[in-house]
């Protein structure tokens, strides 16, 4: 290992100058999130990122000693959190979950936040890496240490005090907690709000499907960020009996009886269309066919747990007041 | 002279031309092969996501300048072992592919078929999962290598299972291995897909990449662990050839030209056993090298295993190594799984050659 050399990176301001690419329009703040599902087509990692349940110690930053001009999102909530601050300009890459604000597309992709290759992340000379919780693997961590790059892990989670933990953290990271204090205050308020009012109509027991593959049922049991939506959102996870997600019998799906299913918002074609989700034997005999209650929403959006979350608490109960 | 002596001295001087054109043939295949294993390893040392150049850093380092650390970390923490790990890892896919096909006397052996592949996704599987209940002492010694080490010793204990079960009386019947090796997989897939159903969701994408194969995680640590196994199965390779080639007469007639065929069969499937497992535990399940490169070659230069064993070290180490380059380049800064290049590109290329060499296709 060679960890001694002092950091001599003459090719940093060449990248420097390339990041001001003049063209790419920049997100200041969530003010952009006003319309609905604006990301034109949510990938499946990008829901699959979010469901880490464990709390990772912020891993140690020696913070303030310069301004990281260079900063690697890896995880779609962490990106938008940067956004949100106002920090978006000091991004030069991101994973492949990252898709929001939509103009992060145009950033150069360094793979699955869980599958990153040394390489590729060294390539994007960042000077900070800002990840999710859950990234990896090890391997590559390893080497990004002995480059003398800090990598700073985002604990993760799914309740209130967790986007508000996640919105401080990445603030301190980019040495703007004054910045990082009012976004959490704001989104905290606002998602207050949102849980407050968020009340839906009668008790609405939602399964929360994340894929249909070969007629299988992979729902979300509990401790998962959907569950967290869902119960922020006024309803109730109808499937409890586990954490995380399983595929569910054809008498499993009728035992939980959900009067509405929730999934992600895939857009085009690969989205499950409703006549094929309802034919499932198991899902034909639910409450939610026989009123052919289907919600989908942007899986970013719905389960980033990020600045956004308020307008997915309001969008999914009311979506869920208006089905079933 | 009679005319029967004269046929059979033209025959003989025939065979002679034969086994000296292949000999030539496999010379010279041995020397091409071996500038293209330097040429691949040079490129893929040069080409890479991060800009650093190894001429270039060689040059600045020749010169007594500072080599910057982002360089130094590129070509002597990323490159290198992975360029290691590829040229072992290769090597033992295709040599364990050679030998196997070459015992079982089926073209479609490799060394999936004595339980190695299925045992170490076994033990793959079991540290991913079971990891977490670990005691925490035993976890943390363990640390990265618990799952290297379980898929090691899963594939050479299912392999040491079968062993057992098809040897009686000091024989090794190979049929008994090949059907019990069969019934062997199908039960540690369905022990692993237990585990996969008792996995939760961040356990279940690391079964995901690790099931793809993949040479990302190649580290120092990693390459000394497998170096020995793999080191020991190509040297012990050579001695196999003579033996296979006997065999390739069928047990019976081997045996009676001398050749120690039990003894023979048990060094060869614990070596390929060895060699295997610790290429698997360290780059997943990379596929497709150990049955191409041996018929490759079995079509260029014959099947003489004194040639073929050494020469499909060489072209494994060498596909390997430049499937890998492509894996980390195509879509950089992300990386393409290796298994998909070596399909993608070694499919096609390997149905072009069998269509080429229909008639001639043979073990």
């Amino acid at each position: 290992m060679c960890v001694t050399t002092v950091i001599d990176r003459p090719s940093a301001a060449k990248g420097y100058r390339d990041r001001r690419t003049p063209g790419a329009p920049r997100c200041r703040t969530n003010a952009s999130a006003g319309h609905g599902c604006a990301t034109p087509r949510t990938r499946f990692g990008k829901g699959l990122a979010i469901l880490g349940t464990t709390v990772l110690a912020l891993a140690g930053f020696a913070g303030g000693a310069q301004a990281q001009d260079r900063v690697l999102s890896l995880g779609g909530s962490i990106t938008e959190i940067v956004f949100a601050l106002g920090e978006g300009d000091r991004i030069v890459a991101r994973d492949t979950t990252s898709s929001f604000p939509p103009d992060v597309e145009n950033l150069p992709d360094v793979g699955y936040l869980r599958a990153l290759s040394p390489e590729g992340v060294l390539s994007v000379e960042p000077d900070l890496v800002l990840a999710e919780e859950g990234a990896g693997p090890p391997e590559t961590i390893a080497v990004l240490e002995a480059a003398d790059i800090p990598f700073i892990m985002i604990p993760d989670g799914y309740d209130r005090t967790a986007i508000r933990a996640k919105i401080e953290a990445v603030a301190i990271a980019l040495d703007v907690q004054d910045k990082g204090a009012e976004l959490a205050d704001t989104v905290d308020r606002s998602l207050a709000d949102a849980i407050q009012s968020a009340t839906v109509a009668g008790p609405k027991r939602v399964m929360f499907i994340l894929s249909m593959q070969g007629g299988r049922i992979l729902a979300s049991g509990t401790g998962t960020a959907a569950d967290g939506i869902i119960e922020m959102a006024g309803a109730e996870n109808a499937v409890t009996s586990y954490e995380g997600y399983k595929p569910l019998t054809d008498e499993a799906v009728i035992a939980a009886n959900p009067d509405v299913i929730l999934m992600m918002d895939r857009g085009g074609d690969h989205a499950v269309d409703t006549s094929a989700l309802f034919s499932h034997p198991g899902l034909a005999l639910t409450p939610a066919a026989r009123t052919q209650a289907v919600v989908r929403i942007d899986g970013l959006l719905l389960l980033g747990f990020g600045p956004r979350t308020p307008k997915a608490v309001l969008e999914l109960s009311e979506a869920l007041s208006g089905a079933g | 002279m009679t005319a029967t002596t004269e046929d059979a001295m033209k025959q003989e001087g025939r065979g002679n031309t034969l086994a000296g054109d292949r000999q030539h043939r496999a010379r010279l295949a041995m020397t091409g092969l071996t500038g293209l294993l330097i040429v691949t390893s040079f490129a893929s040392l040069q080409v890479g996501a991060a800009e650093s150049s190894f001429l270039a850093i060689l040059a600045t380092f020749l010169s007594g300048n500072e080599v910057t650390l982002t360089d130094r970390v590129v070509l002597l923490d990323i490159r290198l072992p992975r360029l290691t790990l590829g040229v072992l890892v290769g090597a033992s896919l295709a040599v364990s592919g050679a030998v196997m096909q070459g015992l079982f006397r089926n073209p479609l052996a490799d060394p999936g078929l004595v339980g190695v592949g299925a045992g170490a996704g076994l033990g793959a599987i079991s540290a991913i999962v079971l990891g977490a209940s670990l005691p925490a002492g035993l976890a943390l010694a363990l640390g990265n290598y618990a799952v290297p080490l379980a898929a090691f010793l899963g594939g050479w204990l299912s392999t040491l299972v079968l062993y057992r079960i098809s040897t009686r009386n000091g024989r090794t019947s190979v049929a008994v291995m090949l059907l019990a090796g069969i019934a062997l997989g199908a039960l540690a897939v369905a022990l692993s897909g237990i585990l996969v159903y008792m996995a939760d969701d961040a356990q279940l994408r690391d079964l995901t990449f690790w099931g793809l194969g993949s040479l990302a995680g190649a580290t120092w640590a990693k390459v000394a662990a497998a170096l020995p196994l793999i080191l020991a199965a190509l040297a012990v390779a050579p001695f196999l050839a003579r033996s296979l080639n006997g065999l390739a007469l069928g047990e019976a007639a081997a045996f009676h030209i001398g050749v120690p065929v039990q003894r023979m069969k048990a060094i060869a499937i614990l070596t390929v056993a060895g060699a295997t497992g610790a290429a698997v535990a360290v780059s997943g399940g990379i596929g497709f090298v150990g049955i191409v490169v041996p018929h490759l070659l079995r079509v260029s230069i014959g099947p003489d295993h004194r040639y073929l064993l050494v020469n499909s070290a060489i072209l494994g180490a060498a596909l390997l190594v430049a499937a890998d380059m492509i894996s980390r380049t195509v879509i950089a800064p992300a990386e393409l799984p290796i298994g998909i290049v070596t399909a993608t590109l070694g499919g096609p290329f390997f149905l072009w050659v069998l269509l080429r060499n229909r008639n001639i296709m043979d073990l």
